[in-house]
This record gives C-alpha cells, structure tokens and sequence, in this order.
C-alpha cells in the first residue's frame, strides 16, 4: 500500500500497444481530431438551451482538470473547489458589475485571484493530509454560500448579481449562444494543452512524485511544500476560470447555486471520470451535466435519489472511473492478435 | 454572569447532540479509516422512522428502543451491502460511495414524507428548570442526560464484554485479529451499527429542537466534524468532549461576538476545524498518526 489517499491507475497504456495495427498514440490523435470536427460542427447544428448545456459541460470541463491536478495527480483531496468556482464567479461578477470591464479581461484576472487564494490556502492545508484535508476543504464548501451572503456590498446578498450576456463581436454571424459555446471552447482547449504540457513536464513528474511517495520526492531534492502548495494555486486557477466563464455563461450570480453540491459534484466528476487522466474530465463534466438530467427522467419524485443510485453502481464496475475503464478495454483489445478478427 | 451560564448550559444541550453523532463519525473512522460522509442523513431517515411510529400512536420510549433496534440493523446492513464491494477500493471510491448514500437517504426521505418541516415530540416536560438565576429547559438536561447514558453503556459495552475487545482489536490491528480467529470484516459491519445508533440518538434528541426535515442534520453534522476535529478523529472520549466544547463555543461566541451572531454560525465551526488542524491536526485528545517507513 502507497501511504497516499489517492492511488494512481496502476495501468499505464504501453505505447507500444496496437489495435488493428495503428499504435495507441494514432488512435488518441484520431479521438482528439474527431472530438474537435464534432465539438466545431455542434454550434450550427442544435441551438439554445441543448447548445447551453453544452457549454456548461466544456465549463465544468476546465474546474474539473483543475481538480483532477489536485487530487489525481497530486493526491491532496479537495471537497471545497466550489469555493473557488465562486471566486472566480463573483471576481468577473463584481468587475463586470461595479467596474465595467468588458468580460474577456476578467477571465484571466479571475484565474490569479484563484491563483493567489489557491496558494494561500494550500500552504496551511499542507499539514493536512488525505480525509483531514477533505474534512477542511469540505467545512469551506458548506461555508461558502453564508460568507458570501454576508459580504452584501459587494456580492448583492442573496439577491445576487445579475449581469449582462455579451453578444457576439459585431460583424461575426452568431447568436450570443454560439459566441459563448466558442469562446468556452477555445479557454478549453488552451487550459487542457497548458495542462497536458505541464503534467508531462518535469513539474508534472515532481507532482506525481509527490503523490506517490513524499518522502522519497523529498529525498531526491524536491521542495514538496512548494509543489504541493503550487499545485493548490493552479488547480484553484483553474476553477476560478471555469467560474468565471460559468458568471459569464448564466449571467447571473448568486450564493446558493455555490452551495456544497457543487463541490460535491465537482469531486464526484473527477473520480467518475478517472483521476489522474486528462480525458476524464471530460468525461466526468459529461457526467455531471447529463446525469442528473437523466436521473430527473426516470424519476419526477426523487432525481437525487437515482443520481446517488448511479454513484453507487459506478463505484462499484469501475473505481477507476471512465477514463480508468477504457484503458483497461483497449489494453484488452490490443491483446488480441493481429491478423485475429477484432470485433468492436 | 446568569446569561453567561445561561449559555453555556444551553451550549452543553446542544454540545450533547453534537457528541453523539461525532461519536457515530468516529467509531466509522477508527474501525474503517473512513469518513461517513452519510452519517447525518442516516440519523435523520431514523428519526423520521421514529415520527412514523409516534404518530402511528406507539408511546415515545417504545418507538425510541424500537427506532434504534431498527438503525443498529439498518446500519449493518448498510455496511454489509453497499460499502462491503468497495471495501478494497481507493479511499475516494469510498468517499464517493457515501456520498451516493447521503444523497439517496436525503431524496428518499424527501419522497416519502415530503420537505415540509414537521414538530417532533420531546420526552420531557415542557416546563423550564431553574438552577438559581439560570433557566434550561427540561428537553435540554434531558438531551445531555440521554447522551450521557448512552456514552456509559458504550464503555461498558467495549471495556467489559468480550465482543467490544474484538472490536477494539480488529479496529486496532486488523490482520493480527484475523489470525486469533475474529471475524474482522463482521466487526466492521457491528461498528456501522453501533455508529448508526448513536446517529438515531442525536437524530431524535434535535428533531423537538431543529424540527424535522430531511435537511436537519446538514448544519449538525457540520459541528459534529468539528467535534470530531476538536477532539480527534482517533478518539472516542475526546470526540464526545470535543462536542460539548463545540455546542458550548458555538453559543458564546454567538452571544458575545456580535458581527457573528446567527448569520456566521457555520463559519464559525469552519473556523474551529480550522484552528485545530492547524495548530494541533490530531485533535486535542488524538494520537498522533506514526508511519513506518
């Protein structure tokens, strides 16, 4: 047993596995190409509300990598990142409300607000490890909604703030719908490939190094209060930017949509989806959107308890969540022989 | 200096509830090493329990007895069905799979008796006590009283019968426990009971107080993390202690502390959790975690 809470997948892809002769790496690219087309064709083929969803997924989608840095990769819990999600809200909130300022600059400015309460927070909580930390994080997330009811002058009290929806630049053909879908997309696609090149970097390397033996890290030189208390900044970024595109997406901001389902919601989407991987958090934001959404479906009279029913069972056929799942299906399917029929 | 006392009496009353659902925390922790994140929601499906057969016109003790009877099997075999599978999992697969339970438990009973607040009765009478200056009500010494003698049957239980050393044993030492021939895995299934009786305690000594709803316990779990925090996860003297300096905490600071008052309460309970694991992690009467390496 590794003394972290959090293990890793034990199962790492060989790059040397084929399926029906194309290495993992062709077929990944093939995936991310093909995930791309569709996610550019969708603005022009359905509208409104389905089209909302959507962004809300490519939103949830960017707090989740910031958790998943967190938690999966560098194996501190956090039950409190709705706290950050609603920095991040209200910083783009109260600069677009009381200030002015066109929302395209908020989104970064949100994201060191995060950064810096990230970092603050993570230096103290580096004392606290596995469910003490998930204890800490979580009494945060229960607070959330109290603290930022009391702090009338600048968040508006439980009224909240309503904000303004920015419509598309002049001259481009899209509804204020489609710009947002776009815009979330393309903040997506910059968090997930500064994500990606971070984690494979060395700094990646001494977070996972961190996660799977601290003292060992230590040993080798690595100033781990550093890094730990680094990975809390830019996870926190993360989901403050999320929070910032969500303010910007809903226009409107109010305490109670922070309250601690959220954060809850946030950490079931990265244990669903599959810590430690970058895909799942696409997968768990899919999850988190749709779920409840279906669960409302099968029953009018008690959605949450179904949404509590699928946890359950998800835990159960896979604890390694979606992302985890798949790669022990295509570690099968890469076993089969070439030249053998290879069905799916 | 009455109104003083005045609450921290009060603050004693509620410190009482808060201990018992702490205990239930604890006991789940140390024989488990995990955090029922349910423990709360499972103590309110109780006390509706409880409410069901009130109302269905059985006299309040024995809906009482009845309702724990009902938690301590209702508790094994939750353990035995839904946490048993993921036994071996990752902590967070655990984690999760409590949070399922809360959520379930939440809408169920939402589903089944409606989110309409509903009066609880209370055992006592309704008369306040006088000790000189200071007035508490009766439901209040009844409610430490309560959590008193349930925390006396439980030394009894685990420092004198052969059962409760077992359970401390596998609690304590797992593997060498399988080898002497208890059945660790049913211990655990027993310590979920245990934790799910003292949770039906708090339930139904805070219903007459909170009134029910299947939102009651979010705040008291809450102060009972903070209790547990306070005291310590590892133990369970200390979480009980730890409750009643919460509930005590709680209405000072509440009184005194004006800019506080009712609006911050759960920050303030926030704020506990945090000064403890701060200054002293492990609780004020906890054992230091020491790992081998």
């Amino acid at each position: 047993m590794a003394n972290s809470a959090v293990r890793a997948p034990a199962l790492a892809t060989a790059p040397s596995l084929h399926v029906a002769g194309l290495s993992t790496v062709w077929w990944q690219t093939a995936a991310i190409i093909a995930a791309l087309v569709v996610a550019l064709v969708l603005p022009f083929t359905i509208s409104g509300f389905r089209l909302f969803q959507f962004t809300q997924i490519f939103i949830y989608a960017i707090a989740l990598m910031g958790l998943n840095i967190l938690t999966g990769y560098n194996g501190q819990i956090s039950l409190g990142h709705g706290a950050f999600f609603a920095i991040g809200a209200y910083t783009t909130a109260i600069m677009m409300d009381k200030w002015n300022i066109a929302y395209g600059f908020t989104i970064p400015v949100a994201g060191i607000v995060c950064l810096v309460a990230g970092y603050l927070f993570g230096r103290p909580a580096l004392r606290l490890e596995g469910l003490y930390l998930a204890l800490a994080t979580f009494s945060l997330a229960l607070g959330v909604p109290q603290i930022l009811k009391y702090f009338e002058h600048w968040t508006g009290g439980s009224q909240g703030i309503v904000l303004l929806k920015p419509n598309a630049p002049a001259g481009l053909p899209l509804d204020s719908d489609q710009w947002l879908y776009l815009v979330a997309l393309g903040v997506l696609i910059v968090m997930f490939a500064l994500a990606r090149n971070l984690l494979r970097g060395r700094i990646g390397r001494v977070i996972v190094a961190i996660r799977d033996n601290p003292l060992a890290a230590e040993s080798m030189g690595v100033d781990s209060a550093l890094y730990k208390s680094m990975a809390f900044g830019i996870s926190a970024a993360y989901t403050g930017v999320a929070g910032a595109l969500s303010a910007i997406a809903i226009a409107f901001v109010a305490p109670d949509s922070f309250n601690v389902l959220l954060s809850i919601s946030f950490l079931t989407g990265i244990v669903i989806g599959g810590l430690a991987t970058i895909s799942g958090a696409i997968f768990g934001a899919v999850f988190i959107q749709f779920v409840p959404n279906w669960a409302q479906d099968i029953s009018k009279a008690a959605p949450w308890a179904i949404f509590g029913l699928f946890l359950i069972l998800f835990m159960y056929l896979m604890p390694r969540g979606i992302a985890g799942g798949l790669k022990v299906l295509w570690a099968r399917l890469g076993r089969i022989r070439p030249g053998a029929p290879a069905d799916g | 200096m009455d109104i003083f006392l005045q609450q921290v009496l009060s603050g004693l009353a509620t410190g009482g509830i808060y201990a018992s659902l702490a205990l239930a925390l604890v006991m789940i922790y140390q024989a488990t090493d995990v955090v029922n994140f349910a423990q709360g929601e499972m103590a309110m499906f109780t006390t509706y329990l409880a409410w069901t057969m009130i109302n269905a016109g059985l006299p309040y003790w024995v809906a009482f007895a009845v309702t724990l009877v009902i938690g301590f099997v209702g508790g094994v075999v939750i353990e035995r069905v839904i946490i048993r599978p993921v036994e071996n999992a990752p902590i967070l697969a655990i984690v999760i799979v409590t949070i399922g339970l809360l959520v379930i438990l939440n809408s169920l009973a939402g589903f089944i008796w409606s989110y309409v607040q509903k009066p609880f009765p209370s055992p006592f009478p309704p008369q306040p006590i006088r000790f000189g200056g200071v007035v508490i009500g009766a439901h209040d010494v009844g409610a430490i009283a309560v959590t008193l003698v349930v925390l006396f049957f439980l030394y009894l239980f685990f420092r004198y019968t052969p059962l409760g050393l077992a359970m401390r044993a596998a609690a304590q030492n797992p593997m060498s426990s399988r080898l002497s021939g208890i059945r660790v895995s049913w211990m655990l299934a027993l310590g979920w009971g245990l934790a799910s009786v003292f949770g039906a305690v708090a339930g139904m000594m805070v219903a007459p107080i909170v009134f029910l709803d299947p939102n009651m316990m979010a705040g008291i779990q809450m102060y009972a993390f903070a209790a547990a925090t306070v005291g310590g996860f590892t133990s369970p003297g200390g979480a009980v202690l730890g409750g009643f300096l919460v509930g005590i905490v709680e209405n000072l600071v509440g009184t005194y502390v004006k800019f506080i008052g009712t609006e911050l309460k759960l920050t303030v309970a926030l704020a506990m959790i945090f000064v403890v694991l701060l200054v002293k992690p492990s609780g004020l009467f906890g054992r230091a975690a020491v790992r081998r390496v």
